[in-house]
Parts: structure tokens; C-alpha cells; sequence
């Protein structure tokens, strides 16, 4: 099986170490991941906010850099969200068959703890993690793919750790995109609200599938000094004794 | 007629005023969690929910595809029992048709069942301007109409009032229009149902007109159904010799056993009870019981435009549960005044833009942006309104009306993005400056606390983080994906490793075929760094906290 990894245009270009513990994972556990260079990005900032017409260009792209894989592997919900619920649509707004043929034909792309836990089938990836972590499900994992308890089964296997549950886990952490500036006011209420909930654990690290949520939630943290450190769940489930996160 | 408020401004200036009320924050997040635990909880105890979601979805999707049929099979049935049926293509033309027959009958009051048909024409108003007074009789529209404000949300327009602001409103206003509330009144809320019991109790039996709206219409028989929890309803369906019902196109059903299906999910999506209290059913005309003239005003207003909206069609499965507004998370903060509309929260945010279109005003330009799109108010939708989508349907037609003017900062920012996007090599360069821009900004703390317009709207809160020193892709070059050690983001090595450009630019825009070039470790693309073999991955991260 030929597995590409969509590192997404966020982690590429600000967290490139949730890319690296996403290959030193997946590679522990025997998948030699490819990395298609001409990837960028999912589209999905051009979408939300509107400018469909700009996200065919991005989409076209995604089609041609995974083209001829069997599996797309993307350490983000929401990126695979959008590949998998907007792409068709993008591509039937455009007019263009060839597009909308493309993205037919492209490979099924994976939410990380979907591709762990449906594909390789396994919950156990031998990581060790002593810390008092708590993981917030963001909205497009769980609702838009419905990933449920995929991460948390993931997370209970790691060596060490201590799973504290986040209260009222299932509200979104008002990040949202473009929400973010255009809803500042509200989208920080939203985030100051969650940021309460993780303090509330007494968590020293808090985890997510999608580092956008974590730029946001993790930048009301450090802004409030909070002292709690926020991390990917791939950093977490690359973690060892050897390399710890 | 706009369904939105006069002058209202767009939702973000709204809401930044809601969000800097302490009291209004604390009354929406008790009520609506409340509201949100009694709906979940009755919820799971149906087995078919998720049969009776697809069931209601597919009821609606095929009365509004024949809509048309449906509507004259209606009118023929009610005309048949003895109703009066009168068609509406806008609010001024309901307002004019309601006016109008109050008037015949020579009063100058009627009493309201809680309607959202009525609240979206402006009803009450324009009754006003013709010196006829509309008392609405629902405890929490009765609220609102004596405190002089508006509602904020469909199914509890009070939401935003807590019991102590209520006894204040009762104790001040109750008197000036009619039995004023007891001067030793509480705030406790049976107190407070007593005072307004006796309040609305005389305009009950004072009068001779009362006005509704319809929960649902069923075609086949020609009868009109209001669900309601007071009893408020039942008094001005059954006690005034004249009835005028004002009801939406879309809240036709063609058939009576269609009701099965909503009457279980009205309910428990609505108010979270299992069975609704006061369900009332009427067909027409009955000699010596009840109204013995029933208008039926059919009102457009817009939903025509919105069936011919391939994507937004479906907002017009909504039975106005509200459960979407109880589970927004942008609704719990903001509350409904803020939607500046008629209808608030998810599902006010696609209905306004829909039913007004989106150039109709800076409100309904900006609504379809109220969202993170977090999905909650589709996850809870009975009628399974993909809200969500909507919403990003409505931005691209935001966005669209503005393709002919000049062009937005957002408007370039987003064109150049989505050139860089489509080229990975631009994409690098564009990584490669935003590497450099470390030198700049934030370099001792690894974060950047101030930004300039508009991202300070991000930075006023919230800490941003800055790019990478060495961007994913280029850690992958250089280290041949981890193969070779190398941590990512040691500059100096970004701008010394041998090879770099080289490879990189010998890759992506000549990858057009899309295969990967940088695949297994087999070609020795990693010159000059210390070697190690593929079982020993990358270090880990750089640290930048």
C-alpha cells in the first residue's frame, strides 16, 4: 500500500514537528510514508470564507499531488474533513469535468487516528507520555468525519499518561477559520470559556487532532501565562522514552 | 418586507455589545444549557430518532417540491370548511389583508397567539399605525412586548431576562394597558404566571379578534395546527368570534398522518418534552363552537426565493424547534438581539440572508459569517437542515456580490493565497520569507503578541505563533524524510545545507503528473548529513514555546 502524508499548509509552514512525529509514528509502526511534494493545501480557508472560485485552483492541486497513492494520511480533522465533504463540491461548482473526475478519483484521505485505528488496525502504537494531559475533540473530527472515541482510545494505550476528561469537551473552541478575526469578540469568548474547561483539569498539556485549534486555545494560554502546554496528538502518540515529546 | 430589524448593525458590532453584558451572558448560558441538557436527555430515549429525522427531512423535501399542488389542494379544503383563504406575496400585502378585516369588524384590539409569521411581517406595527392593539398573550412574548423590546429567540424570546428583571418589567408596565400586577408581586415564577394569568385573562374574554400563526397545514384536510405549552393559545383559538390565521407556504403537510412524525420531534427538539401540552387542531368553520369566521392568509414573503435556491431550499424544512440556537456556541454568547433579525442563531443566520438576500444589508452580508461552523445546530436539527453548508454557500455569494467592485484587502489577500497554494514552489518561497520574518518579530519568546490590522484583532487575546525556521517540506529535503537525522527549524542549516534548492526546486511544479518526488529513501538526496538508517526517525520537535 503507497501512503502519502498531507502534512496540511499550517503544519507545513508553522508546526513542521506534528509533520515529524506524524512520519516517526507511522514509520514505527511500519508504513513508509510518502510526502508528494506538490501538496498544499486543502482549501478549506478559501471555501469558508467564501471565495470558492479561489479554492479550485487549491483542490486541483490536492487532486494532482495525491493522485496514484492508496491512502491519503492527514494529522488533521478538519483538513480532511474538507477533502472529503467540500472537494465534490468545489469541484461542481467549477464546471469542470476533468476536476470533478479528479477528485472522484482521488485517494480516500484519513484523519490520523482513523488511519491508526481503521486501517492498521491497532490502538497500541507504543508510546510513553508521562504527563497529566487532557484532549479536547475538535468539531470537525468529531462531527464532520465522526471519529468519536477514536483519539481517546489511542491516547488511553500510551505508557504513563494520565487522561484527565475535559469538561463540556464537545463545544468548539471558537477558533473557526476566518471566524477567528472576522468574530473576534465572540470567538475569543468561545476560547476563553475552553481555556477555563482545560484549566479546570489542572492538565499540564493539552491535546487536539488539528493545529489550528491549537494556535488558538494554545495562544490564550500562553498569552495568560497559564502554564499549560498544548500538543498535537501525533506528537504525543510519536512519543517514547528516547524521544519524548 | 426585510425580516431584519431596522437599523440593526452588522452581527459583529452587535455582538461585541451582547458579549460585554455580564447579566445577559449569565441568564443565556443557565437557559440554554438547561434547555440543551432536557432535549439531549429525551432525545436518547427514542430508538428511531434517526428514522424520524430522515422521515421529517423527506416529508418536507416533498411538499416543497410540489409545493404548488400541495398550497391549492389547501385552499380548495379550507374554502370547503368554511375558511376564508387569502394569499400574501409579501408582508406588506399580509399586513394590509389583516388590517383590513380587524378593521371590518370595527375593534381596536386583538388578541396573538405567538407567531413567527407575524414577528417577520411586523404585524403588531403596522396594526399600531392603524390604531389597533395586538396583545400577545404567550408569558415570555408578553415580556418582551411590555419591557418595549425585542425578542431573542424563536422559542423563548425572554431568554434574555432572568425572573427578577421580568417582576420588575410586570410591576411597571402591567398597568399601564390593562390589570396592573400586584404591588407585594415576587419574583418567584408561579407569582409571576399568577400576575400575568390575570393580566392576559381579561383580553381573553374582552375580545372579538385574535390572530395566530400555524405550527403546520395539512393539505388533505384543510386543517391548521398550533402547538403551544400555556394554554394561551387554545383561549384565543377557541374564546373571539373571528380568527385570522397568518401562515407561512412552507408549513404545509399533505397529509394528516404526516403529523406523526413531527409531533414526536417537535416536542423533544423544541422544549424538550416528551408529548407537546396544548396541541390545537382546527378545520374551518363549526357551527356554535368556536370562531365562526377563520382567515387564512398564505404568506410568501421571500420563500419562493429560497426554493429556487438549489442549496438553501433545505432551511425551509424548519418547524422553528429552536433547538439549533440552544446548542450554538456563538448563540450562547452573543444571544439573539446581536442576529439583529427576526430569526437569531444558526437558523436565523441562513433564513434572514436567504429570505432578504445577501445585498440586502450590511445584517444580512454579515450573518452568514456568526458561525465557526462547528456543526452543533445540524447535529441537533430534526429536520436534518445541513446549516453549516448553507452558511458557506451564503459567504460565496457574499463574496461573489462584491466581485464587480474594487477589491477588498481580504478579497487580494485571498487571491494571492490561493495563487500560492497553487504552486508549491511559490509556496516555499512564500515559507522561506515567512522563516525571516523570525529575525523580526518575537525571536526571544517564539510568539508574537502585537500584529498590525486586522490580524490584531487575533493578537488582543491571543498569542500568534510565528512560521517555522525550517518549514515540513524542507525538513523532508534535507533530511530525506527523516532518514538522515536533523531536527527542523535549525536556521542555520536552512540556509546552508548543500542541495537544498537545488532538489527542491528540481521537484514540485515539475510534478505535475502528480507523482511524489520525494518519496522512499532511495536516492541520496540527503548529501552532507550525518546518515542514520530509516529505523531511527527524526528527533523531536523544535521547541517553540
Amino acid at each position: 500500500m503507497r501512503v502519502a502524508l498531507f502534512v496540511t499548509c499550517i503544519n507545513d509552514t508553522i508546526f513542521p514537528e506534528v509533520g515529524v512525529a506524524t512520519v516517526r509514528l507511522l514509520r514505527r509502526l511500519g508504513v513508509e510514508v510518502e510526502f508528494p511534494s506538490a501538496q498544499t493545501c486543502c482549501g478549506q480557508m478559501h471555501v469558508n470564507t467564501g471565495y470558492l472560485r479561489e479554492a479550485v485552483p487549491v483542490v486541483r492541486q490536492y487532486t494532482e499531488a495525491f493522485a496514484g497513492f492508496d491512502a491519503v494520511v492527514v494529522p488533521s480533522g478538519s483538513c480532511a474533513g474538507s477533502v472529503r465533504h467540500q472537494h465534490t463540491m468545489v469541484a461542481a461548482s467549477s464546471g469542470d469535468r476533468s476536476l470533478v473526475a479528479a477528485v472522484d478519483t482521488t485517494p480516500r484521505t484519513y484523519e490520523l487516528s482513523e488511519f491508526l485505528v481503521d486501517v492498521l488496525g491497532v490502538t497500541d502504537v507504543g508510546a510513553y507520555f508521562p504527563h497529566r494531559v487532557t484532549y479536547h475533540p475538535t468539531c470537525h473530527s468529531m462531527r464532520m468525519l465522526g471519529v468519536g472515541d477514536r483519539p481517546t482510545r489511542l491516547l488511553r494505550e500510551v505508557r504513563g499518561i494520565n487522561l484527565i476528561e475535559l469538561p463540556a469537551a464537545a463545544e468548539c473552541c471558537g477558533f473557526g477559520g476566518t471566524f477567528a478575526l472576522k468574530n473576534a469578540d465572540t470567538s475569543i469568548a468561545m476560547g476563553t470559556d475552553k481555556v477555563q474547561a482545560v484549566r479546570s483539569t489542572g492538565a499540564e498539556v493539552l491535546a487536539a487532532g488539528d493545529s489550528s485549534c491549537l494556535t488558538h486555545i494554545g495562544g490564550l494560554l500562553t498569552r495568560q501565562r497559564a502554564g499549560v502546554r498544548v500538543l498535537h496528538l501525533a506528537q504525543i502518540l510519536a512519543s517514547t522514552e528516547e524521544q519524548p515529546a | 418586507m426585510s425580516v431584519t430589524f431596522v437599523g440593526m448593525p452588522k452581527f459583529p458590532i452587535a455582538a461585541a455589545e451582547a458579549l460585554a453584558n455580564p447579566q445577559l451572558r449569565r441568564n443565556l448560558r443557565h437557559a440554554t444549557q438547561t434547555i440543551r441538557a432536557k432535549r439531549a436527555a429525551v432525545v436518547a430515549e427514542v430508538p428511531d430518532w434517526a428514522e424520524l429525522r430522515t422521515a421529517g427531512a423527506a416529508i418536507k423535501d416533498r411538499t416543497l417540491r410540489h409545493l404548488d399542488d400541495y398550497l391549492l389542494q389547501l385552499e380548495e379544503n379550507l374554502t370547503a370548511a368554511g375558511a376564508t383563504v387569502h394569499w400574501a406575496r409579501d408582508a406588506a400585502e399580509a399586513n394590509r389583508i389583516v388590517a383590513d378585516i380587524v378593521k371590518s369588524h370595527d375593534v381596536k384590539e386583538v388578541v396573538k397567539v405567538k407567531s413567527m409569521a407575524t414577528q417577520e411581517i411586523f404585524l403588531n406595527e403596522a396594526l399600531e399605525a392603524e390604531g389597533i392593539e395586538a396583545w400577545e398573550t404567550d408569558l415570555a412574548e408578553l415580556i418582551v412586548q411590555l419591557g418595549h423590546d425585542r425578542p431573542s429567540h424563536i422559542l423563548v424570546p425572554a431568554i434574555h431576562r432572568n425572573r427578577s428583571e421580568v417582576r420588575e418589567i410586570f410591576l411597571r408596565e402591567m398597568g399601564n394597558v390593562g390589570l396592573a400586577a400586584p404591588d407585594d408581586l415576587t419574583d418567584v415564577p408561579r407569582d409571576l404566571a399568577g400576575a400575568a394569568r390575570r393580566h392576559l385573562r381579561e383580553k381573553f374574554l374582552r375580545a372579538k379578534v385574535a390572530i395566530s400563526g400555524a405550527n403546520f397545514a395539512i393539505a388533505e384536510t384543510g386543517t391548521l395546527v398550533v402547538v403551544e405549552s400555556e394554554g394561551n393559545g387554545r383561549m384565543c383559538l377557541t374564546l373571539p368570534e373571528v380568527l385570522i390565521s397568518v401562515v407561512g407556504i412552507e408549513k404545509v403537510l399533505p397529509t394528516w398522518q404526516d403529523l406523526e412524525v413531527f409531533m414526536q420531534i417537535l416536542p423533544r427538539s423544541s422544549t424538550g418534552e416528551r408529548m407537546n401540552p396544548y396541541t390545537s387542531m382546527w378545520t374551518g368553520v363549526h357551527a356554535g363552537d368556536g370562531p365562526q369566521e377563520v382567515h387564512v392568509v398564505l404568506l410568501d414573503n421571500g420563500r419562493t426565493d429560497v426554493l429556487a435556491d438549489t442549496v438553501g431550499r433545505q432551511a425551509l424544512r424548519c418547524i422553528r424547534c429552536s433547538a439549533c440556537l440552544n446548542v450554538c456556541p456563538v448563540y450562547e454568547r452573543t444571544g439573539g438581539h446581536a442576529y439583529g433579525s427576526v430569526y437569531p442563531g444558526p437558523i436565523g443566520a441562513i433564513l434572514t440572508p436567504l429570505l432578504n438576500g445577501v445585498e440586502a444589508g450590511p445584517v444580512e452580508a454579515s450573518l452568514p459569517y456568526a458561525s465557526s461552523l462547528c456543526g452543533a445546530c445540524y447535529e441537533v436539527c430534526p429536520v436534518a437542515i445541513d446549516i453549516p453548508t448553507v452558511l458557506v454557500h451564503l459567504r460565496s455569494e457574499v463574496v461573489d456580490s462584491h466581485r464587480d467592485g474594487v477589491p477588498t484587502a481580504e478579497a487580494i489577500g485571498m487571491k494571492a493565497i490561493s495563487r500560492i497554494f497553487s504552486s508549491p514552489r511559490l509556496l516555499r518561497v512564500a515559507q522561506r520569507a515567512g522563516s525571516l520574518s523570525r529575525l523580526v518579530m518575537g525571536r526571544h519568546s517564539g510568539r508574537i503578541s502585537t500584529l498590525p490590522p486586522p490580524f490584531s484583532a487575533w493578537s488582543s487575546a491571543r498569542d500568534a505563533p510565528l512560521p517555522a525556521q525550517e518549514s515540513f517540506r524542507g525538513w523532508w529535503v534535507r533530511t530525506n524524510g527523516g532518514h538522515s537525522s536533523g531536527e527542523p527549524g535549525r536556521p542555520e542549516q536552512i540556509r546552508t545545507e548543500p542541495g537544498y534548492s537545488t532538489i527542491y526546486e528540481s521537484g514540485p511544479d515539475s510534478g505535475a503528473s502528480g507523482q511524489p518526488m520525494y518519496g522512499s529513501a532511495s536516492a541520496g538526496h540527503a548529501e552532507g548529513s550525518d546518515a542514520s538508517g530509516p529505523g531511527r526517525a527524526a528527533p523531536g520537535p523544535a521547541d517553540q514555546q
